[in-house]
C-alpha cells in the first residue's frame, strides 16, 4: 500500500479542528522549520524535495519562490489559489474541508521562506461551506499563536485573509486571480513580468495552489529526501498528489497516490473499473484542458514529465473517464460550450474561436453537420493555441485538437451522415 | 395636484437604499483587510450587498459606487463579469444544475428535464410563487457526486429523480 501524506488522517472526525490536527502531529513541521531552518534553507529543502505545483502547471515550487527579490522595499504577498474550477477536479475542496490547518501550516512555512507577512486565500465563490471551515480554522490558528504576531514566539508575523471569488473560471489563472483580488474583472495580465516580480498591488507575489502548500508541513517534518523518494523512477518529481476521478468509473472520488502510478492503475485498481463491465474508450488525465488519451494509451505514468511525453499533461490531476458508449462529438461539445462561456473576451482568437468551435460542434451534435467541419474545428483550434495572452486559449484548443485527431471517424460520421454512430440518434 | 401627490407618494414608498447598522459594521471591517486606497474590497462588499439586498439592482450598484468612491461604470463592469452576482432577483431557492462533462456522463440532462417538468418552468425561469429559479451551471467541482446541483449555499449530489423529489419537496 502506498504511503498517504495529505489524506492519511481524513478519517479522523475532528481533524479539521486545531485539537484534532495537533493530536495527529500537526504544526510539528512548522515548529521544526522555525527552530532549525533559515528562510533560504527552507527554499533549498523544498527545491530538493522536487515538489511541483499541483494547481496545473507543475512548476518547481522552490524555484518559483527563489525568483522573488530578496531585498524588495515593497511588501510581498502570498496568494493561495483555492479557486478550484478546472472541470473534473475537486481535491482542493476536500483539503479545505478536511484539513484546513494543513493548508494554514503550509502557508506559514511558505511565507517564512520568502519573507511574506500577508496571505490572501482566493476561494471560489461557490465554496461557501469550505470557506466557513477555513475561516474557523484561521481563527483557531490566531488564538493558538500559529498566525498573527510573533508566531510560536519566533518573531515571525503572518496575517491570513479569505477573499471569496464570484464565479469565473478564468480567475483561477494566476494573473486573472490577482486582478480579481484587486477588485476588478478577472482579465489575465501579459507575462512577463511574472507575479514573483510584479504581482498583487504591483508587489512581489507568490501564487501557490492549496494542495501544493498542504504538502509543505510534511516535507519539512520528514525531509526532502523522504518526499522525493516517494516517486521512485521519476527523477524530477516528488511525493504524492490527489487525483480526482469522475465519469464512468465504479468508485468516483479522490485518490492520493505517488505521481508514478499509471493511469490504468488509477482507473481499474483504485476507482473500481468501468460500470457494467463496459469497455474504456477515452480518458482525460489532468482536468478538462488536458489532451484526451485513448484506451490504448493508459499505461502512462501520471507524473508531469511522462504525461508530457505522451503529448498530454498532468494539469490539475482531474481524471475524467469515458466508456465505449460515449459520443466523443457530444463530449467535446460539452467542453467547448464551457470554454466559450468562460473566455474572458480579451484576445480575439480566444473570444471568437471558442464561440465558433462551440457553434460548429452544436450543429454536428444536432444532425446539422457539414462535410468540412472536422477540418474547420482543427484549423480554428490551431489558430487559438499559442496566440493568446494567457494559457486559457491553449486549454480551450487542446481538447479540440486531440479529440478530432484521435476520434476522427466519429467526427466524420457526424459531418457526413448527420447523425451519431454511437448513440444511434 | 394629482401629479404632485403621486410623486410625493412615490418618494415615501421607495425605500432609500442603505446598509443596516450590522452590514455597515461588516463593511467597515472589510475595508481594513486590504491596503487603503485600493479597489480590492469591491468583491467582498458586493457579496455583502447581495446578502443584504437580495440582488444587485442598478440602485444598489450606485449605492456601492458612492460608498466606495468608485465610478458607477466600474462597479457595473465588475458586477457583469461574475456569474454569482445577481443582476435580477431569483426565487427563494436558486437551483443550479451542473451540465459540464462529468455530470453529462452521469446523466444530468435527464435531471434538468425532470426538475424543469416538476417545477413547470424552463431553464432560466422562476416559478410564479417566486419559490424556485432553475438554471444550469458549469462544473462546480464536485464531479465525484455527479450528477449534482447547488441550491443556494448547499451542494446536492448523486441525483436521481427520487432524490430530487426528496430534496425539493423538503424545501419550505
Ligand atoms: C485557465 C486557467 C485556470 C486555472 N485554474 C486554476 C485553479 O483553479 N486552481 C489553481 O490552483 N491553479 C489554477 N491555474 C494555474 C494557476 O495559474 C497557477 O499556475 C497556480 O495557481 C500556481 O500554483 P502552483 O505552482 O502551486 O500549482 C489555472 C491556470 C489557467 C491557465
Ligand atoms: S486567452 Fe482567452 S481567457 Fe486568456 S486572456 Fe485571452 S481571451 Fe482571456
Ligand atoms: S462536471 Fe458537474 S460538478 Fe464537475
Amino acid at each position: 500500500m502506498a504511503e498517504l501524506v495529505l489524506t492519511k488522517n481524513f478519517g479522523v472526525p475532528d481533524f479539521h479542528t486545531i485539537e484534532g490536527y495537533i493530536r495527529c502531529g500537526g504544526y510539528e513541521g512548522l515548529k521544526k522549520t522555525l527552530e532549525e531552518f533559515t528562510p533560504d534553507q527552507v527554499i533549498e529543502e523544498v527545491k530538493k524535495s522536487n515538489l511541483r505545483g499541483l494547481g496545473g502547471a507543475g512548476f518547481s515550487t522552490g524555484m518559483k519562490w527563489s525568483f522573488v527579490p530578496k531585498d524588495s522595499s515593497k511588501p510581498k504577498y502570498l496568494v493561495i489559489n483555492a479557486d478550484e474550477g478546472e472541470p473534473g477536479t475537486f481535491k482542493d475542496r476536500y483539503l479545505l474541508e478536511k484539513a484546513p490547518h494543513m493548508l494554514i501550516e503550509g502557508a506559514v512555512i511558505a511565507a517564512y521562506a520568502v519573507g511574506i507577512h500577508t496571505a490572501y486565500v482566493y476561494i471560489r465563490g461557490e465554496y461557501v461551506k469550505p470557506a466557513r471551515i477555513l475561516q474557523n480554522a484561521i481563527e483557531e490558528a490566531y488564538a493558538h499563536g500559529f498566525l498573527g504576531k510573533n508566531i510560536l514566539g519566533k518573531g515571525f508575523d503572518l496575517d491570513m485573509i479569505i477573499h471569496r471569488g464570484a464565479g469565473a473560471y478564468i480567475c483561477g489563472e494566476e494573473t486573472g486571480l490577482l486582478e480579481s483580488l484587486e477588485g476588478k474583472k478577472g482579465w489575465p495580465r501579459l507575462k512577463p513580468p511574472f507575479p514573483a516580480i510584479v504581482g498583487l498591488f504591483k508587489c512581489p507575489t507568490v501564487v501557490n495552489n492549496v494542495e501544493t502548500l498542504s504538502q509543505l508541513p510534511h516535507i519539512m517534518k520528514n525531509g526532502a529526501a523522504w518526499f522525493a523518494n516517494i516517486c521512485q523512477g521519476a527523477p524530477k518529481c516528488g511525493g504524492t498528489r490527489i487525483f480526482s476521478v469522475s465519469g464512468h468509473v465504479n468508485r468516483p472520488g479522490i485518490y492520493e497516490l505517488p505521481l508514478t502510478v499509471t493511469l490504468r492503475e488509477i482507473i481499474y485498481d483504485h476507482a473500481g473499473g468501468i460500470p457494467g463491465g463496459k469497455k474504456l474508450k477515452a480518458v482525460i488525465p489532468g482536468g478538462s484542458s488536458a489532451p484526451v488519451l485513448t484506451a490504448d494509451e493508459i499505461d502512462v505514468k501520471m507524473d508531469f514529465d511522462s504525461l508530457m511525453a505522451a503529448k498530454t499533461m498532468g494539469g490539475s490531476g482531474g481524471v475524467i473517464v469515458m466508456d465505449e458508449d460515449t459520443c466523443m462529438v457530444k463530449a467535446l461539445y460539452v467542453l467547448a460550450k464551457f470554454y466559450a462561456h468562460e473566455s474572458c473576451g480579451q484576445c480575439t482568437p480566444c473570444r471568437e474561436g471558442t464561440g465558433w468551435i462551440a457553434k460548429i460542434l452544436y450543429r454536428l451534435v444536432h444532425g446539422d453537420g457539414r462535410p468540412g467541419d472536422p477540418d474547420t474545428l482543427k484549423s480554428v483550434a490551431d489558430n487559438i493555441a499559442g496566440n493568446t495572452i494567457c494559457p486559457f486559449g491553449d486549454g480551450a484548443a487542446w481538447p479540440v485538437q486531440s479529440f478530432v485527431k484521435k476520434f476522427r471517424s466519429e467526427f466524420e460520421y457526424h459531418a457526413k451522415e448527420r447523425k451519431c454512430d454511437v448513440l444511434k440518434t | 395636484m394629482s401629479l404632485l401627490q403621486i410623486s410625493t407618494e412615490d418618494k415615501s414608498v421607495k425605500p432609500s437604499i442603505s446598509f443596516s447598522p450590522e452590514a455597515k459594521a461588516k463593511f467597515e471591517k472589510i475595508l481594513t483587510l486590504y491596503p487603503p486606497g485600493t479597489q480590492a474590497p469591491l468583491l467582498p462588499v458586493l457579496h455583502l450587498a447581495q446578502e443584504e439586498f437580495g440582488y444587485l439592482s442598478l440602485e444598489v450598484q450606485e449605492y456601492i459606487a458612492e460608498l466606495m468612491n468608485l465610478p458607477v461604470t466600474t462597479v457595473h463592469e465588475v458586477v457583469s463579469f461574475y456569474t454569482l452576482f445577481k443582476k435580477e432577483p431569483t426565487g427563494k431557492y436558486w437551483v443550479q444544475v451542473c451540465t459540464n462533462l462529468s455530470c453529462t456522463l452521469r446523466g444530468c440532462e435527464k435531471i434538468v428535464d425532470y426538475i424543469s417538468r416538476k417545477l413547470g418552468i424552463q431553464v432560466g425561469e422562476t416559478t410564479p410563487d417566486k419559490k424556485f429559479t432553475l438554471t444550469t451551471v458549469e462544473c462546480l467541482c464536485a464531479c465525484e457526486m455527479a450528477p449534482m446541483m447547488q441550491i443556494n449555499e448547499d451542494y446536492y449530489g448523486y441525483l436521481t429523480e427520487a432524490r430530487v423529489d426528496e430534496i425539493l419537496d423538503n424545501l419550505k
